[in-house]
């Protein structure tokens, strides 16, 4: 990539947060690092996955609201991390954290297990036990 | 408390080739990034359709994270100090007593609880790499290579983001130079080093290097057979976030190398190495070429996705790649032109003696 050419889209999602580094070569095909504002592709592929997360957060929310999955499935989603990732981060088996999604299992979940959910999500406890409230 | 002295911040493509970078530099052996990224050979790709990141195969366009932070040091001779821990509160006081002697130390860090990136980028990736240089006021001051400036964590986050849990956990590593090599000769060091990754990317079991490529360009032909529109979005764009995540710039990876083969043709005279580089420019282009058109295809959510073409854009990048490798395991056959030594100063102990 020829410098002149190093793309500068002002991305949104780096805007506040200065610029990015690539390599690029001059008139004379040397390299050097130039300093970036974005390139639009980047842009595009974020968005479109964090709006998927987005979705389906607020899908799991509303149904957390009329009691049809647990609290945990939203926080997951809006934590970027799926089935998988969620299990490897807990400690436990998959089958295990599927169980917890269903709300009656939920219900009497421990409250240690629940302090270790919370911590991965980074939040606070009663956003798990008092979710009608504080969502 | 203490802050680090003397000690220059950079702004790099790549985190972990950008902290060694910053790291080797600091103790006096300066390597640029392309350097580091080439001589610790990161060079690779990998599609591994059988381990699943989010319902999506696992794709990597460099070797896995840590493999730097192992491989350079030896490569280079250097007495190399690594740390994992198993308590929180250790590793924190440890990181303490390192910078209380003026070490700038080295961590492996979640990107989830470093508040200093913006929002939407914080994915629970536990890989990230940065350098803590001080402590100020509670605060500690992280040389991120990504970013332009200093940043500043709490010290309740940065536990955190040493100690988050799963995929890659960093379970709190720490690692530094513990001593230099008097002199270290370069050029067999690049030498070795194009030929492990010419050969990895030519040669190596399927999933990997060029088989990896034309496996992963058969997927995306059959995507339409199997998955609906939805998903074949997200897999095309999982492709160039894979290609893109945090700051590498569409084939970023192959600009670097290109770079690093550049640094060596300057060091050692083989034309060889100077047509490789610029051919491995022209393999950065084409990978750029193939993420604008995955792009393209998750952004037009209502055409018709012309998953042919784009598998033709990877099998190209396949093909330039190819003949780059096959010119660089000619370099054996000659013998650098340049009389110059090709030597680096460098003699510095790390403050901590003891380890030495």
């Amino acid at each position: 990539m020829e410098k002149k050419r190093v793309p500068q889209d002002a991305n949104k999602t780096y805007s506040g947060y200065g610029t990015k580094v690539v390599y690029a070569v001059d008139e004379a095909g040397r390299y050097d690092r130039v300093q970036t504002t974005g390139w639009e592709v980047e842009e595009i592929v974020l968005r479109d996955v964090v709006g998927d997360f987005q979705e389906k957060a607020e899908s799991a929310r509303r149904r957390a609201m009329s009691g049809q999955t647990s609290p945990i499935e939203y926080f997951m989603h809006k934590r970027y991390l799926d089935l998988t990732g969620l299990a490897k981060g807990m400690g436990i088996a998959k089958w295990r954290v599927k169980r917890h999604l269903k709300p009656s299992v939920f219900e009497k979940l421990s409250p240690s297990v629940m302090q270790r959910y919370a911590e991965l999500f980074d939040i606070d406890l009663k956003m798990l036990t008092h979710f009608k409230e504080n969502v | 408390m203490n802050t680090a002295p003397a000690y220059e911040h950079r702004h790099y493509a790549h985190c972990e080739s950008g902290v060694l970078s910053s790291l080797f530099t600091h103790h006096g052996m300066a390597l640029s990034e392309p350097m580091v990224f080439g001589l610790a050979g990161a060079m690779s790709f990998a599609y591994l359709p059988f381990v699943r990141l989010g319902h999506m195969p696992l794709i990597a366009y460099r070797m896995f994270p840590a493999y730097l932070i192992k491989k350079l040091p030896a490569r280079m001779r250097v007495k190399y100090f690594r740390k994992r821990y198993s308590d929180s509160g250790r590793a924190m006081a440890e990181l303490d007593d390192f910078l209380a002697n003026g070490q700038v130390v080295g961590i492996q860090m979640s990107v989830f609880f470093a508040p200093y990136f913006p929002p939407e980028m914080r994915f629970p990736f536990n890989a990230h790499n940065a350098i803590v240089i001080g402590k100020e006021n509670g605060d500690y001051l992280i040389s991120d290579p990504v970013f332009e400036e200093i940043k500043r964590i709490a010290a309740k986050d940065l536990e955190k983001a040493r100690f988050a849990k799963g995929v890659l956990a960093p379970k709190g590593l720490v690692h530094f130079p513990l001593q230099m090599p008097g002199e270290v000769d370069l050029e067999p060091v690049i030498r070795k080093a194009i030929k492990k990754t010419a050969n990895m990317m030519l040669h190596a079991p399927p999933f990997i290097g060029l088989k990896g490529i034309r496996r992963l360009s058969a997927k995306i032909c059959a995507l339409g057979k199997k998955h609906d529109k939805k998903y074949i979005r997200h897999f095309l764009g999982h492709l160039v976030r894979m290609q893109e995540e945090i700051g590498t710039g569409g084939g970023g990876f192959r600009f670097i190398y290109a770079a690093f083969l550049q640094e060596a043709y300057q060091l050692m005279g083989i034309p060889v190495l100077e047509e490789a580089s610029n051919r491995m420019t022209a393999a950065g282009d084409a990978w750029r070429m193939f993420a604008l058109a995955c792009a393209k295809a998750v952004k037009r959510r209502e055409e018709a996705i012309d998953l042919e073409a784009i598998a033709g854009l990877l099998r190209q990048c396949g093909e330039i790649e190819k003949k780059i490798y096959l010119l660089l395991k000619s370099l054996k056959k000659y013998k650098t032109t340049n009389t110059a030594s090709i030597q680096l100063p460098s003699a510095k102990c790390s403050s901590r003696g003891d380890l030495c």
